[in-house]
């Protein structure tokens, strides 16, 4: 299994520990990742608000890269995944568009690749069955909120991924490491994205809402698979206060770290040290790093 | 209380909503108005018109009104609109294109939205990426909360998710070129 592989900018920056785990999982799965040579920014949400062309083209010149190999595209950012995938629709509904945008990167680009989110290619493409047969740690007594957010899913017909409403990839992928998936209304609710920078006062109940959801649903952390809903969730959570003045103290992971757990990777090795929110706590009072039979008995 | 001719309206904005419906290729006369998309909105409780009444407001040719609302602005783009409406209208792709109107028409009630907007493409028409923390720190002297989460950049610092650096492609030039061929085209849609 082959794939070309789009960082993106957080994924070099706020959202390292992504990109650190997503190879390190990729590579224990044997997906193999080739970094797009070169790539450049997909515009994310600045361009489609600036120029529609912008926004086409920015992805464009990626995914004609990529194309040029013969390669389909995995993508672990959402916000990039889904820039990429309205690109790739885009060029194939239209060869008027196809055009234009080849006239603007000055490349031929066809859409014969397609571009997956890491998470659709790490479960659905290696199978629950292969990942479940790795897990050496299981994530017993955990009790996970999958966290999707909006760009995996929505728009349906241009992300082509799992059910807008209610996905359980990522909760089957929970199952599968051993732990377990709660049942919870906020997993595709928006985490507020850039409006925690320029406008907090609209963000932060929208992450409030987010964290109160999950816990009264008994979760004990979140898991997402973007580096802003990453970023927001986690960075923010201390200024969000909860409905009583208290503050929240819900741990979050990339679908990546737990998948690295669960396989045996150490926390650190998985850049779980740098979270805002520290997930030390819960993984030793869930005492997950162990070996299942070395883990201390149930009192 | 004012009284609104909405015939005159109405063939006032005539050029305005052909403009915006070629722009976003959304026909807004294709919205019966049930109200799913506000109903599911998540920023709804922030908006000075929710996003039906945007496009109402678009139905009558209330040009004025619609270029000059926060919704426009405050729009996360999360797409639960657009996924849940029963016509199938690109609401957020409407969003977009009349907020790009509004920009023109130099209407920008939401001046740090926008101020980070534009920050971030010329970090990436410069660098051919986003300088994530050359974007924040130009974002909080600009803004003038030069102080801005500022207790958080040591630990990021430290952590390597910031750096002072920004990591540049090698075919800036390329990316240059992709910025000045789009801004040239128009960004219109065919």
């Amino acid at each position: 299994m082959k794939y070309a592989y789009y960082p993106g900018c957080s994924l070099e920056s706020t959202g390292i520990e992504y990109n650190i785990s997503a190879k390190l999982v990729a590579k224990h799965l044997g997906v193999e990742m080739v970094e797009i040579d070169d790539w450049n920014c997909c515009g994310a949400s600045a361009a489609h608000l600036t120029n529609h062309m912008l926004a086409l083209a920015l992805p464009a010149r990626n995914l004609a890269i990529a194309e040029q190999q013969g390669l389909d595209v995995a993508v672990p950012c959402a916000a990039c995944f889904n820039r990429m995938k309205h690109t790739e629709t885009a060029v194939r509904e239209s060869s008027a568009t196809r055009a234009d945008v080849c006239h603007v990167i000055e490349m031929d680009y066809r859409a014969t690749n397609t571009t997956y989110n890491l998470l659709d290619v790490l479960v659905n493409k290696v199978g629950s069955e292969v990942i479940a047969a790795k897990v050496v740690k299981p994530l017993t007594g955990l009790k996970v909120a999958c966290y999707y957010g909006c760009l995996l899913v929505r728009p349906p017909k241009v992300t082509q991924f799992d059910d807008p409403e209610n996905p359980m990839t990522m909760d089957r992928l929970v199952k599968a490491l051993g732990g377990t998936p709660v049942q919870w209304a906020y997993k595709v609710e928006c985490c507020g994205a850039g409006h925690s920078t320029t406008k907090p006062s609209v963000a932060f109940p929208m992450l409030q809402a987010i964290y109160q959801n999950a816990q009264a649903a008994g979760a004990d952390c979140l898991a997402t698979a973007c580096p802003l809903c990453f970023l927001n969730l986690d960075m923010r959570q201390a200024e969000v206060k909860s409905g009583q003045g208290g503050s929240y103290n819900l741990p979050v992971f990339y679908f990546t770290q737990l998948m690295g757990i669960s396989m045996g990777y150490a926390p650190k090795e998985l850049g779980m040290a740098k979270h805002f929110v520290n997930p030390m706590a819960l993984l030793d009072a869930k005492d997950v790093l162990r070996h299942p039979t070395t883990r201390r008995e149930e009192a | 209380m004012d009284y609104l001719d909405l015939s005159a309206a109405l063939a006032g904005a005539e050029r305005f909503l052909h403009h915006v419906e070629q722009e976003s290729g959304v026909h807004v006369s294709e919205c019966y108005q049930c109200g799913k998309c506000s109903a599911g909105c998540p920023v709804a409780f922030a908006m000075d018109y929710t996003p039906r009444q945007v496009i109402r407001l678009l139905q009558l040719g209330m040009r004025e009104e619609v270029l000059n609302c926060r919704t426009i602005w405050l729009c996360a783009s999360c797409q639960t609109c657009y996924t849940r409406c029963p016509r199938a209208v690109d609401l957020p792709r409407l969003m977009e294109a009349v907020r790009i109107e509004a920009k023109r028409a130099g209407i920008v009630p939401e001046k740090h939205i926008n101020l980070f907007n534009d920050l971030f493409l010329k970090s990436v028409a410069k660098n051919g990426r986003v300088h994530e923390m050359g974007l924040i720190l130009q974002y909080n002297l600009l803004s003038m909360q030069p102080l801005k989460d500022a207790f958080k950049a040591p630990k990021l610092f430290l952590d390597g998710k910031i750096s002072p650096i920004p990591h540049k492609i090698k075919n800036q030039a390329a990316v240059q070129r992709i910025f000045e061929r789009s801004m040239a085209h128009g960004g219109e849609s065919r």
